[in-house]
């Protein structure tokens, strides 16, 4: 942003000094993700700068951390790397199970809050909806209420979850789908809040033109509302994903051996035995991420040139 | 990717990291080898919680468990784990039956020893160029070992450790912690390192505190040490003055859906030669004397294991096993003190 | 919708003609009664929508809590087993001696317990109340076939401890499968021998001291986080788009670093021979004796946790103020008032939903973190949520129940709180 042409030179001094505090801010949220990258080069088992590193000694760096990632918990990790050895990889190595169980949840579970959430957000945002308040407290309580309560609280349901009709019939912890289910609730308030947000400032009189002029509501749905609270429903989905790709404690309590994900697998990695092999698996994420982020941003400038409009 | 687990496989909870990597390597994969049944390992933060959370809520998906000994107790005690019977047990390498060759303690009502571990503490050499410490009285001598100290956050074996320094004999140490005024001792000399101390959460942190240079010293399990120095060269040495040792139990949940499996497990597992393998992975000594007889190597096979073992008797001078039964009954009054300690 | 559309023309005809008294519909219906029907099923419709989350919610999030903070009055680890001295109990008031009945009634119990492997249990239950209880029960439970009439003294031939007041005391608050000692101890309180409820001794207070501590450094890393968040936001929303998104990969990138990770890498820069520390020295702002203690304390926590939760700050400010229109404050200066009094007046209520939705957020998530407090807190890194870990560690679910509920609690008159000032409409995220 710029300084208006009118400001006095008291103006400009704050002004500079309101750079250089954001400057600083930026640098604060950056650098704990600038220190990961290099250590994840590390020789050493240990999160520290050794002397060879700073002296940018070659001995210093090496590739072991991400070599760890593909071979730990392989059957036959010393074997000649040919099409056994990656298939025995992509099947038995932990990191690389954690990264598909962290997908398989994270996927259902965003799919689950965003479809449940942008149709109660639907309902909620109708003048109409009796009960509003109390309804839309109940809805976002997942994220009031402390993830250590819920996390306690999901593992004795999930352990007997018909014990609320006084019966069994198996259980949820240590499968696939209570992980998930655990997840949807966590994501669900993130959807809701965007969504509502968005729908509130969406001009109901375009549901009736759609449908005076003969269009179906499922129509009117799907052509004229999704296009218009679509960004919301995207960025409500962002964050249950991503609420998803980094939860650990409702995964420490419910999942079984087979549901580890990638934070849970971290956490082993922080608790129990040292190894830089989290800060691996952090620069691969944060590479991901870059990428995705800036695949993001490459799209809508596109579409924004297509649609001739200049950015202001 | 199906959506449910199950099958024919035996499942066992351990600490994961290098702990339950070498129970790994020693115990579950050769067994599944030897017998033909599959196995598993699986990790837990500690695996006594959900091991209690199973059993009662009566969907049990683990066979055998890898307890601390006042759990394996504790859980015992509440009929949470299948009675273990030390006749079961198969005969040393040498002949000699289980119920003598087990070191005293070794094997409860419920659970079989796989290894016994320590608390010791250990320090930096290359900063104390000219006298070492020695003794566990050095770890509270400011004046003469100054300098950072790291210690467990927690009141089990650190109250041990306070009286110890204070001169009590190992002996002693429970009875004097029985008293009221045993336990101002203990924070009494605590209070005397108060304000030079590191407190960590997770053993691995031990090792780490001790590489960044953050202590001079600190208390560690014996293993991560061990592991630092030998694996990583790095500098550290043990105190094994007034070190605390206690048995790691191998136990079996009640209801485990593959009982027997477990058993044959246990009874693999903690043979001469199951101890015996174990120790080459990790430096925790094995409860059967008929594995000590011969000299034990590292899996580097160059490092005699003997001498880093707790169960050594050079080691064992000075050495105190932690009371299961004291900490069973007085674990949440004594952290309470002990959080309350911490705050002031 | 389509009813829904039908409705609306009808609800605006209804308040043109209100005043009128029997207006009918084409159909001759009374109109109140076709007005009544339509808006009743544009609310079905409405709920309709919303029902499938909240029956998800309800059952896959309220009821789960439901149940466990059920746990924290609710343990009947001495009532069930031990129904005979418990019945004793109920039919004996408060202050009665215990006499051979009683004891003869704890003998049967021991005795079913010893078969049953359930005296770990019932003692876990007393020990609550009363440490070092615990294998008193164990040890008569071995010893329970000694025990023959008379049966007061066979107990105490097995233990001089059964005799004491305390002991009874603990057992009678133990009888009910129902009990406040949780939340007594959670007050850090607990029930003397005749049965008032007194404080505990003084070194072992730690509850309320925590309580308060942990909402008072919450609120204090909200504070800072507003602060922090302020600027970076209006930054955000004021700059072009395109530098704006680039800017924003900055708040993103952490936010979507697992929590495990950056709390590891301040480790990295902040200890002793830390990254922050060397900087400082190589830059000569401190001698190489006077390097700052940053971690393992207060500092270390809220560093960490101001970092861990900024971007809950920053994004739903972002998206209050980016649909703030700049002409609001022009016209404020145009009018003749100062910089400072546009951003006080003008600019500062419009973002009033992003700071309070954004304060509710970091606020809560800070109560609820336990991780990294336990890492780089060393001694003052124990909050509340530590000790519902610990309980949860140790298996004594009731007393976690019981932390759980209160901290709830408190969260729960800050959410109305926040219900009453801004309104949960308001509510907004990135």
């Amino acid at each position: 942003m710029a300084l208006p042409i009118y400001a006095s030179p008291l103006e400009r001094i704050w002004h500079y000094t309101y750079l250089v505090l954001c400057t600083a801010i930026f640098i604060f949220l950056i650098s704990p993700i600038l220190v990961v990258i290099p250590l994840s080069f590390n020789a050493e088992p240990y999160f520290t700068f050794t002397e060879a590193m700073l002296t940018f000694d070659p001995a210093g760096y090496s590739l072991r951390w991400y070599d760890a990632l593909l071979t730990l918990g392989m059957q036959a990790p010393e074997a000649i790397r040919d099409g056994a050895w990656w298939s025995d990889m992509w099947e038995n190595s932990t990191w690389v199970r954690a990264a598909k169980n962290s997908i398989i949840v994270g996927f259902w579970a965003t799919i689950l809050a965003t479809v449940l959430g942008t149709l109660a957000a639907l309902g909620l945002s109708r003048p109409e909806m009796p009960y509003r308040r109390v309804i839309m407290a109940i809805l976002i309580s997942p994220m009031i209420v402390p993830i250590i309560i819920i996390a306690t609280g999901l593992f004795f349901f999930y352990s007997n979850p018909c014990s609320i009709i006084g019966t069994e019939c198996g259980r949820l912890t240590s499968t696939y789908l209570g992980v998930i289910l655990a997840h949807t609730t966590l994501g669900i308030p993130f959807v809701i809040i965007t969504v509502t947000a968005t729908l509130s400032g969406f001009d109901q009189s375009l549901i009736r033109a759609s449908a005076s002029l003969g269009a179906s509501p499922s129509r009117t749905f799907f052509k004229v509302v999704m296009p218009l609270i679509l960004p919301g429903v995207v960025s409500g989905a962002l964050f249950a994903f991503v609420t998803s790709f980094d939860e650990v404690v409702a995964v420490l309590f419910i999942a079984g051996p087979d549901q580890q994900t990638i934070p849970r697998q971290m956490w082993n990695g922080i608790r129990e035995a040292i190894s830089p092999a989290i800060l691996a698996v952090a620069t691969i994420l944060v590479v991901i991420s870059i990428c995705l982020l800036a695949t993001v941003e490459l799209l809508r400038r596109r579409s924004e040139r297509l649609r001739g409009v200049t950015p202001h | 990717m199906a959506f449910s687990a199950g099958a024919q496989e035996l499942t066992v909870m351990s600490w994961g990291g290098a702990y339950g990597a070498a129970q790994t390597e020693a115990h579950v994969k050769p067994w599944s080898a030897a017998s033909g049944f599959a196995a598993k390992m699986v990790d837990s933060d500690n695996p006594a919680t959900p091991i209690k959370a199973m059993v009662e809520a009566g969907n049990v998906t683990v066979d055998v468990a890898s307890l601390e000994y006042a759990d394996a107790i504790r859980l015992c005690d509440e009929g949470l784990l299948e009675p273990i019977s030390i006749d079961d047990l198969p005969a040393g390498a040498d002949g000699t039956p289980a119920s003598e060759d087990f070191i005293a303690g070794a094997v409860t009502e419920c659970g079989v020893s796989t290894d016994i571990w320590s608390t010791v503490y250990a320090y930096n050499d290359s900063k104390f160029p000219g006298e070492k410490p020695t003794t566990v009285a050095d770890f509270f001598d400011l004046e003469k070992f100054p300098g950072k100290r790291g210690i467990r956050k927690g009141a089990k074996a650190v109250l041990e450790v306070a009286l110890m320094a204070d001169g009590v004999p190992a002996a002693e140490v429970y009875d004097v912690l029985s008293t009221p005024e045993g336990v101002d001792r203990a924070f009494a000399k605590l209070d005397t390192i108060k304000s030079e101390v590191v407190w960590w959460e997770a053993g691995s942190q031990a090792p780490q505190l001790l590489a960044d240079g953050e202590v001079v010293m600190t208390t560690a399990y014996n293993g991560r040490i061990f592991n630092a120095a030998i694996e990583e060269k790095k500098p550290f040495v043990i105190v094994w003055d007034g070190q605390l040792y206690e048995n790691e139990m191998y136990a079996i949940p009640k209801g485990a859906p593959n009982k027997d499996q477990a058993l044959e497990f246990i009874k693999y597992a903690t043979s001469t030669e199951g101890l015996r393998a174990q120790a080459q992975y990790i430096s925790y000594g094995p409860a059967r004397q008929s594995a000590l007889k011969d000299e034990l190597l590292y899996k580097d096979g160059v490092t005699v294991m003997g001498p880093h073992l707790p169960t050594a008797p050079e080691n064992m001078k000075n050495a105190l096993e932690t009371s299961a039964e004291f900490w069973v009954d007085r674990n949440e009054e004594l952290n309470e003190r002990f959080n309350a300690w911490l705050a002031q | 919708m389509a009813d829904l559309t039908a409705a609306a023309p009808a609800a605006a005809a209804a308040a043109t003609a209100a005043s009128a008294a029997t207006l009918t519909t084409a159909d001759g219906r009374p109109l109140k009664a076709a007005l009544a029907a339509a808006q009743a099923r544009a609310k079905r419709r409405a709920f309709l929508l919303v029902a499938p989350l909240l029956a998800f919610v309800v059952l896959t999030f309220i009821i789960p809590i439901g149940q466990m903070l059920d746990r924290s009055f609710h343990h009947d680890g001495f009532s069930a087993n031990a129904p005979a001295v418990s019945a004793w109990f109920a039919e004996n008031a408060q202050g009665t001696e215990p006499d051979e009945a009683a004891y003869a009634a704890l003998a049967e119990d021991f005795k079913a317990m010893r078969e049953n492997r359930t005296a770990g249990e019932a003692g876990t239950r007393v020990n609550y109340t009363l440490p070092e209880t615990r294998s008193l029960f164990t040890k008569t439970a071995r010893n329970a076939d000694d025990l023959a009439p008379p049966f007061k003294e066979a107990f105490l031939a097995i233990d001089d401890r059964w005799d004491d007041a305390a002991v009874w005391q603990a057992m009678r608050s133990s009888s009910s499968a129902y009990t406040a000692d949780f939340y007594l101890a959670a007050l850090d309180m607990e029930r003397a021998e005749d049965g008032s409820i007194r404080r505990v001794e003084e070194n072992g207070r730690i509850y309320i001291y925590l309580f308060a501590k942990t909402f008072l450094v919450s609120a204090l890393i909200t504070l800072i986080c507003l602060l922090l968040a302020f600027p970076v936001a209006h930054l955000l929303a004021t700059l072009p788009m395109a530098k704006a998104n680039l800017l924003m990969i900055l708040v993103l990138l952490p936010f979507w670093t697992s929590l495990l990770v950056r709390t590891t890498s301040w480790i990295v820069l902040l200890q002793g021979e830390g990254v922050v520390n060397e900087l400082f020295i190589a830059l000569g702002l401190i001698g190489a004796e006077g390097r700052l203690q940053m971690i393992y304390n207060q500092l270390g926590t809220i560093i960490v946790m101001t970092h861990v939760l900024l971007p809950f700050m920053i994004l739903p400010l972002y998206s209050v103020m980016r649909v703030i229109p700049p002409s609001y404050a022009r016209a404020a200066r145009s009018l003749g008032a100062t910089s400072w009094t546009t951003f006080r007046r003008i600019y500062l209520p419009q973002t009033l939903p992003g700071i309070g939705a954004g304060s509710l957020l970091v606020f809560i998530l800070a109560v609820g973190y336990f991780i990294t407090p336990a890492l780089v807190g060393g001694a003052d890194g124990q909050l509340i949520s530590n000790l519902i870990d610990f309980h949860m560690k140790n298996s004594n679910w009731s007393m976690a129940a019981a932390l759980s509920a209160m901290l709830l609690a408190g969260v729960l008159v800050l959410y109305w709180l926040y219900d009453r000032l801004v309104g949960i409409d308001n509510l907004k995220l990135g």
